[in-house]
């Protein structure tokens, strides 16, 4: 523990209050009486759409092209999910065998 | 409990499995992360039930381990927090009228809630309000339970399971193929990946996140304002 009990509780309290205020702030600005305009219910529609989307790229930002290891096993896992997926519309079975599937790679081929 | 609860409850569980794996995994890892830099398992439960924002977890080990710089702990988490705005601002409308709840749904948006509440919607039968609650408490406990295993028996138990946290990743690929295959969501749904893709390029691993906001904020603007994007519309500027 390199900081004390004290620093730690506000290091604590600090990431805590980061959370609160990023998911807290579009609620307080726009509800009760001043409703969401237009313009922000526009971005409503839209946003969980392309959020979904920066997700995934999120998760698979450490891919690297430099050799087979860092990028196979994230390819074929993500490829198999959207081909089953898109054939069965089965979540738990695409997202188990992805899973299965990118789990055999890192731990017995590479 | 009362057959409205126990039937969302029921409605809900089969969403959270996924995070159940994932969450108990990476939860684990935090906890057992913590423990190895000297924090005790109460510090990293108390971390997990307050903050409850994986990343910002992850990033704020380097400001426990560190000489105390506080604001500089705060900007970080701010900074690895912020496309949690983008989730609020999406379940603005879903969440208007959940009363006493409201403030634990909010608080409880992380990437992984806010993926299952963004596309799953409650079953016929089942009320939305008990329904989205479960979803957010049980992703919650697992986070909680993930980080006390971790912390209490990381010296005893070791979770070799390597690679399950892509168990997340999977979610995520599968919620955004389902959303595909309606044509009306295409559209942003390319947005988000084109500009996080272009971003990661720019601006490397570490950095992308908030220009890759500001970059879709700008795209899905323009959607607005020149609805289908045509040749037609974009050569005539304005219809």
């Amino acid at each position: 523990m390199t900081l004390t009990a004290v620093q730690t509780l506000i290091v604590i309290g600090l990431v805590a209050l980061s959370t609160i205020l990023t998911r807290f702030l579009p609620f307080v600005l726009f509800s009760g009486k001043r409703k969401a305009g237009k313009y922000i219910r526009y971005l409503g529609r839209m946003l969980p759409y392309a959020s979904i989307g920066l997700l995934v790229v999120y998760c698979l930002r450490n891919v690297r092209f430099d050799q087979p290891a860092n990028i196979v096993p994230e390819l074929v896992a993500v490829l198999s999910i959207v081909i089953l997926h898109y054939r069965k519309e089965n979540a738990l079975l695409s997202m188990g065998v992805g899973t299965a599937i990118y789990m055999i790679l890192v731990n017995f081929v590479f | 409990m009362s057959e409205q609860r126990s039937k969302a409850l029921k409605a809900a569980f089969p969403h959270t499995i996924p995070v159940l794996a994932g969450f108990l995994f990476l939860g684990f890892a935090y906890g057992v992360l913590m423990k190895s830099k000297g924090y005790a398992a109460g510090w990293s439960i108390l971390m997990s039930l307050f903050a409850f924002a994986g990343s910002a977890q992850y990033a704020a080990i380097i400001a426990l381990t560190t000489v105390f710089h506080p604001l500089n702990a705060f900007a970080l988490s701010l900074i690895v927090n912020a496309r949690h705005i983008f989730y609020s601002i999406s379940m603005l409308e879903t969440y208007k009228d959940m009363g006493k709840i409201k403030p634990y749904l909010v608080f409880g948006l992380c990437d992984e809630t806010f993926s299952i509440v963004s596309s799953a919607k409650p079953p016929q039968g089942v009320e939305a309000k008990p329904f989205y609650f479960f979803i957010t408490f049980l992703n919650h406990c697992y986070w909680v339970i993930g980080t006390a295993l971790g912390g209490l028996f990381g010296a005893v138990i070791s979770l070799d399971f390597k690679g399950l946290d892509f168990v997340l990743t999977a979610l995520f690929v599968t919620i955004f193929v389902g959303q595909w295959k309606v044509q009306s969501n295409r559209a942003p749904a390319a947005i988000g990946v084109l500009c996080a893709v272009a971003c990661l390029l720019l601006f490397g691993e570490n950095r992308f996140i908030i220009p890759a906001m500001l970059l879709m904020i700008g795209i899905i603007t323009l959607f607005q304002k020149f609805p289908p994007l045509t040749k037609e519309t974009v050569k005539g500027g304005e219809k």
